[in-house]
């Protein structure tokens, strides 16, 4: 088997108790929520008498015990099934589905920006600390780190969507516009600027000053003075020493990070009216329609931990150490 | 005044604007009486325009001020007690943790870890959804997300106490282990755990806005992200309706983070 599948299944292993947990705390909120699925079955169809109700409960196994519950629940989860979404009438598993690759896209493009950006202008400021240059930087990335990711995209579609008429005040694409193709392309990616400023300028800030701090620490580091005392210009030392070492903290919280980004894409995507993963589990919670909220924060959690996974793969590729540690 | 000497600019900036706050707070019942959700005049009259609402009124002529100042009330509330709650349960799962070790050890580390994976905001959602909104469950609902931090510092800070030699002599006493856990090592372990309130109050701030943004917070109280909900419906028309109450939020996060920093500038967690 070649290394990184191995590394991959080794991983995935270790990751299963995490999301044994999360199925049982799952579970445990669909007994605590009020109803069951015969309650939101006959609110659909109609009336239905008790004698009918009681008949339909035994049908379904909603009679026994919470144990045998949980095994179906958990039997049918092995296989794929979702559950039955009530407000949309449809399996859980097609509605997540569908909307999951948007918020993909959406949390993807954030995320290379707030990482790229971010780490650049960290590399700025971190190249002479306490520089003017710097000290400027400091100060707008921690007012910006308080600023709220979905009321900066209220003010963003004021500014760029409603005086100015830039961009499209949301959704993620031009309804019924007849475009296909590189058309297409563009016409979601004028969608996507706004709803993706709002979510990456948090992070974006965050990495910058992580990348920033780490520098000022690796300069006072002796094999700078080293590569001083050789002659080599100031900015390779940057670039190629300073910056390089410095980046591996970024890229760890960029695991970490996934997490988080994901609860914003939830505001996000409802600021800008996207219909992605996100907005779904507000849907679910307004509609109360908890077997979908289920799907949603399972889902969530295997996505969060592949996410980590894809970052120890990138760390392994930066870091020698942890390559020949392998 | 020896606190007030030991911070430096920024956290002393930070301690003024969230004093400022906290007054607002306290003394929204009298600068602003009544019912913050009561309509008391012209709906949008623009801000500056009236004396009677310097700040305006929105759509159903609700005062804004009035509303600015309660919502002070409740974002203040549901931060502080929900990262209390946080700090708390984190420490005392870190302490349980990091001193029993093997086999209590895995399995909570698992469940933090399991929490760690869910969006806490999705947790919260989830928790609100099940109680129903209101303050207190707005305070358990954030600090769901919210303790798992608390409780890998406090864990690690506890692995390397309690091999000290304070904690052998308690042994030698006859303490308990539970309470050599409680009464010795927690108090020690508490100190790089406090440096996370900050964040954690912030946090709070943040997800409170944010769900009563979604309309899951308190429908009885006013909240700053209720407000900026209620202005989005008339965004062209009066986009300060949004814009003046997310400026209160930025302040307030702000203020909460310039203290943090001042206050822990070694482990500096706060970006």
């Amino acid at each position: 088997m070649p290394p990184i599948v191995s590394f991959f299944l080794r991983r995935l292993l270790g990751a299963l108790p995490v999301l044994v947990v999360v199925l049982v705390g799952s579970f445990l909120l669909l007994e605590a929520a009020s109803g069951d699925a015969v309650d939101s079955y006959v609110a659909r169809s109609g009336a239905m008498d008790a004698e009918q109700m009681a008949q339909l409960r035994q049908d379904w196994g909603l009679d026994k015990g919470p144990l045998y519950r949980f095994r179906a629940y958990a039997t049918a989860l092995a296989e794929g099934d979702l559950g039955w979404s009530t407000s949309f009438e449809r399996p859980v598993a097609s509605v997540i589905f569908e909307r999951l690759p948007i918020t993909l896209l959406l949390m993807g493009v954030a995320t290379a920006l707030a990482f790229s950006l971010g780490s650049f202008l960290g590399i700025l400021a971190g190249a002479s600390p306490g520089s003017f240059r710097d000290r400027f930087l400091s100060i707008a990335s921690l007012a910006i780190y308080a600023v709220p990711g979905f009321w900066l995209g209220l003010v963003l579609i004021v500014i760029f969507a409603v005086d100015l008429r830039w961009l499209p005040v949301g959704g993620i694409e031009t309804i019924a516009s007849g475009k296909s193709g590189l058309a297409r392309l563009g016409d979601i990616a004028a969608h996507l600027i706004l709803p993706v400023a709002s979510l990456a300028m948090v992070y974006l800030v965050l990495y910058l000053r992580l990348m920033r701090d780490r520098m000022s620490e690796i300069w006072r580091d002796p094999f700078v003075s080293a590569l001083e005392a050789r002659g080599i210009s100031r900015s390779r030392i940057v670039w190629r020493h300073v910056a390089r070492n410095a980046v591996l903290p970024v890229v760890t919280m960029l695991g970490l990070q996934a997490a988080a980004m994901l609860g914003g894409s939830v505001v996000v995507e409802s600021v800008f009216a996207i219909p992605g993963f996100g907005r779904l589990a507000a849907e679910a919670v307004a509609r109360r329609d908890t077997p979908l909220l289920l799907g949603v924060i399972l889902c969530s959690a295997v996505t969060v931990i592949i996410a980590n996974l894809l970052v120890d793969l990138a760390y392994g590729k930066l870091d020698p150490r942890v390559r020949a540690g392998r | 005044m020896n606190v007030w000497r030991r911070l430096n600019l920024e956290a002393r900036i930070g301690a003024v604007m969230l004093s400022i706050l906290v007054l607002m707070a306290l003394l929204a019942p009298l600068i602003a009486p009544g019912d913050p959700l009561a309509i008391t005049g012209e709906p949008m009259v623009r801000p500056f325009a009236s004396e009677a609402h310097v700040l305006g009124t929105d759509r159903l002529g609700r005062d804004v001020l009035a509303g600015l100042l309660h919502g002070t009330r409740t974002t203040l509330l549901v931060a502080f007690f929900s990262a209390a709650a946080a700090l708390i349960v984190g420490s005392i799962v870190g302490t349980l943790s990091g001193y029993l070790g093997g086999f209590a050890d895995t399995v909570l580390m698992r469940i933090t870890e399991a929490f760690q994976t869910v969006p806490g905001f999705l947790l919260a959602l989830a928790a609100i959804s099940v109680t129903g909104p209101s303050v207190p469950t707005l305070i358990f609902a954030i600090s769901l997300g919210n303790w798992t931090q608390a409780a890998r510092v406090t864990r690690a800070e506890v692995l390397s106490l309690r091999e000290r030699d304070f904690v052998a002599a308690a042994r030698t006493l006859g303490m308990r282990p539970l309470e050599i856990a409680f009464r010795e090592i927690l108090p020690n372990a508490f100190g790089p755990t406090v440096s996370l309130a900050a964040i954690s109050v912030a946090a709070a701030i943040l997800i409170e806005a944010a769900l009563s943004f979604l309309g899951f917070g308190d429908p009885n109280r006013v909240t700053w992200g209720s407000m900026i909900a209620e202005g989005r419906t008339v965004l062209r028309a009066a986009p300060y309706l949004s814009i003046v109450p997310g400026i209160a939020l930025v302040i307030t996060v702000l203020s909460v983070h310039l203290i943090g920093r001042g206050l822990s500038r070694r482990e500096r967690l706060v970006p």
